[in-house]
């Protein structure tokens, strides 16, 4: 079963979004590692790129396929986990000490959009 | 088995100043190529006698598996049997002499073929006119956006950038998309695996180029809404797009054109009983309604009388330009013998009987592979992997023991809507004693998976190479020889 974490936004897209002050740490989590099966190749944006809601801010491959990543929220690029580059596996370890990008919030009520742990759960074991 | 000629590369069997071959003695006199245009070494061939050339080739074939040696199930790919006439009649020397550059009165037969074979497609169809030079698939894929794109141009439309593709459309599609300069919009499926009308309406407005569609999809549903499908996208200035790569269970039946489709292409090496995949090379025909045949790329021959003649120029310049020459010819001739074997009568059999099989084989199975739609098909189905779970055997695995019963897996982890996806498509070849194995191997792999689970999840054990290591492939690819030695 997969793992769900309290306390984090979750898209409908199988993102993950840890939210410290006006950043937020963004990846997928481990429903969607699972899913994927083992990961190849993490495309990730560059440090300072803005990225909006519902816009897609790079791409896993994997084995079996390769998916966009949607990013949950909007704002500017301020990092970006640069051990997935040469260790993409690390995503199928552990997704959630695992984030992709770090992000500089533009609008922090698009937060609300977002899905608590428990609908998270609730749609993870509906797919 | 001869394990050194197999297990190397002919490369690595070549012996420096070893010969196959003596040039017969010169008649024609001494002629230097000029310095300029001389290689300053030796081209790096293997250099091997004629026998280590021929075992080592036999015996790489002897590893290789085709639909001549076993059942081939390989979903949304159509692995039908490729007809011997078919190689008797492309291999005419009438045809297979011919040369592309050739003056038209010396070859009114090999353009008759092209011509009829255009009609041929479009009496199937139900569009108006087809090109058959596309090289493959994608490539008519990709000819026919750029038909689509300069019909958008022709009318000073130019906003129209956005292509619709459906959750479930083949890589292909928005791959080809992209290539073309569009940008690429997902529409949903419904919970029964078609596309969501609804969510549609909301995509269309005048900056839609197309919609492109594969009906029946790869769940192997017929896409019952067509008829308000088009109606929507046609009301928003778009054009509507037919993947081609399921025409199979519609040969005869159905026809594209009745359904709304401007623009399709057709996979000679799938419904046409070409050679496919590797063995190649592809076709990928390209066929468009009244009133966009001034689109379609050259050279396309024309019949003037009782003659036929080469245009290559269009009255207008669009640059749909997808190549010099007829494209694949001896593919194409492959595919109007198929059709001319047929004949208009038994092509109306193909897709009856590919959806029989299909459907004989998904219900002998439901009890064992989960089915995540339950209604009847057409030529192909999609299994969600094993009913149960438990035993933490994956669609891979259980692909993976089926080579080890001689058979060709199906297509594994596609569409994308389900995450243990096994899509099976048996075509109209196979009899009833061949479906009747199949199932019986699959209903074993899944007992398998309960009593000896780890058998399953270590296959094959009976085929020449093990389990490779696909995670070290993709992200470690050894691409040359060289790479290899070093």
């Amino acid at each position: 079963m997969a793992k769900v974490i309290e306390g984090l936004f979750y898209s409908e897209s199988h993102e993950y979004v840890k939210v410290e002050g006006d950043f937020a740490y963004v990846g997928i989590t481990d429903y969607a590692q699972h899913a994927l099966g083992n990961v190849v190749y993490v495309d990730m944006p560059e440090v300072d790129d803005e990225v909006e809601a519902d816009e897609d801010f790079g791409a896993v491959e994997s084995v079996k396929a390769a998916s966009d990543l949607i990013s949950p929220v909007s704002g500017t690029v301020v990092e970006v986990n640069e051990a997935l580059e040469d260790k993409p596996e690390l995503l199928n370890e552990d997704a959630f000490e695992n984030w992709i990008m770090k992000v500089q919030l533009s609008d922090k009520s698009e937060l609300d959009a977002l899905m608590d742990a428990t609908a998270y759960e609730e749609l993870c074991n509906k797919e | 088995m001869n394990n050194r000629l197999y297990g190397n590369l002919i490369f690595e069997l070549s012996k420096p100043g070893r010969r196959g071959y003596s040039l017969p003695k010169n008649e024609f006199g001494h002629h230097e190529v000029p310095a300029k245009m001389r290689r300053n070494e030796d081209a790096k061939l293997p250099e091997c006698d004629e026998l280590t050339v021929v075992r080592h080739y036999t015996n790489l074939s002897a590893n290789n598996f085709g639909v001549n040696n076993g059942f081939y199930p390989l979903g949304s790919c159509t692995m039908k049997y490729n007809p011997i006439i078919n190689e008797e009649i492309a291999a005419l020397p009438q045809f297979a002499a011919l040369h592309p550059l050739q003056p038209e009165d010396t070859c009114q037969g090999a353009l008759q073929v092209y011509y009829d074979m255009q009609k041929a497609l479009s009496a199937i169809t139900g569009l108006e006119e087809f090109t058959l030079n596309p090289f493959a698939g994608a490539h008519g894929e990709l000819t026919g956006l750029m038909i689509i794109r300069a019909y958008h141009q022709s009318r000073g439309d130019l906003k129209r950038t956005k292509v619709i593709v459906p959750d479930s459309a083949h890589g292909t599609n928005p791959a080809s998309a992209a290539v073309c300069g569009l940008e690429i919009v997902e529409v949903k499926s419904t919970a029964q695996g078609v596309v969501d009308v609804n969510d549609l309406r909301g995509l269309l407005d005048d900056t839609v180029a197309a919609v492109m569609m594969t009906n029946p999809n790869t769940l192997g549903l017929f896409e019952r809404e067509i008829p308000e499908i088009q109606k929507l996208v046609h009301e928003c200035g778009g054009l509507m797009y037919y993947d081609g790569a399921n025409l199979n269970p519609m040969l005869g039946v159905c026809r594209p054109g009745d359904m709304g489709f401007d623009v399709m292409h057709i996979n000679l090496h799938k419904t046409f009983s070409t050679p496919h995949g590797g063995g190649g090379p592809g076709s990928g025909p390209v066929g468009v309604r009244k009133g966009l045949e001034q689109f379609l790329p050259v050279p396309k021959v024309e019949k003037v009388g009782d003659r036929y003649r080469i245009v290559t120029s269009n009255d207008q310049n669009f640059n749909v330009h997808v190549g010099e020459f007829f494209g694949n010819y001896a593919v194409m001739l492959r595919a109007y013998t198929y059709i001319l074997t047929l004949g208009k009568e038994h092509i109306r059999m193909v897709g009856p009987l590919a959806t029989l099989n299909a459907n004989y084989i998904k219900e002998a199975l439901k009890d064992v592979y989960e089915l995540p739609i339950p209604t009847v098909c057409k030529h192909e189905f999609v299994f969600n992997g094993l009913k149960d779970k438990s035993t933490g055997v994956t669609t891979m695995d259980v692909a993976k023991r089926l080579l080890d019963y001689g058979y060709h897996a199906p297509t594994i982890y596609f569409p994308l809507l389900f995450h243990e996806a096994m899509m099976i498509e048996p075509t109209e070849n196979e009899s009833k004693e061949t479906l009747d194995e199949f199932i019986a191997v699959l209903r074993k792999i899944a007992e398998e998976a309960k009593a000896t689970p780890e058998d399953v999840k270590t296959a094959p054990h009976n085929t020449p190479t093990g389990r490779v290591d696909d995670v070290l492939a993709a992200k470690q690819p050894i691409l040359t020889w060289k790479q290899l030695s070093n």
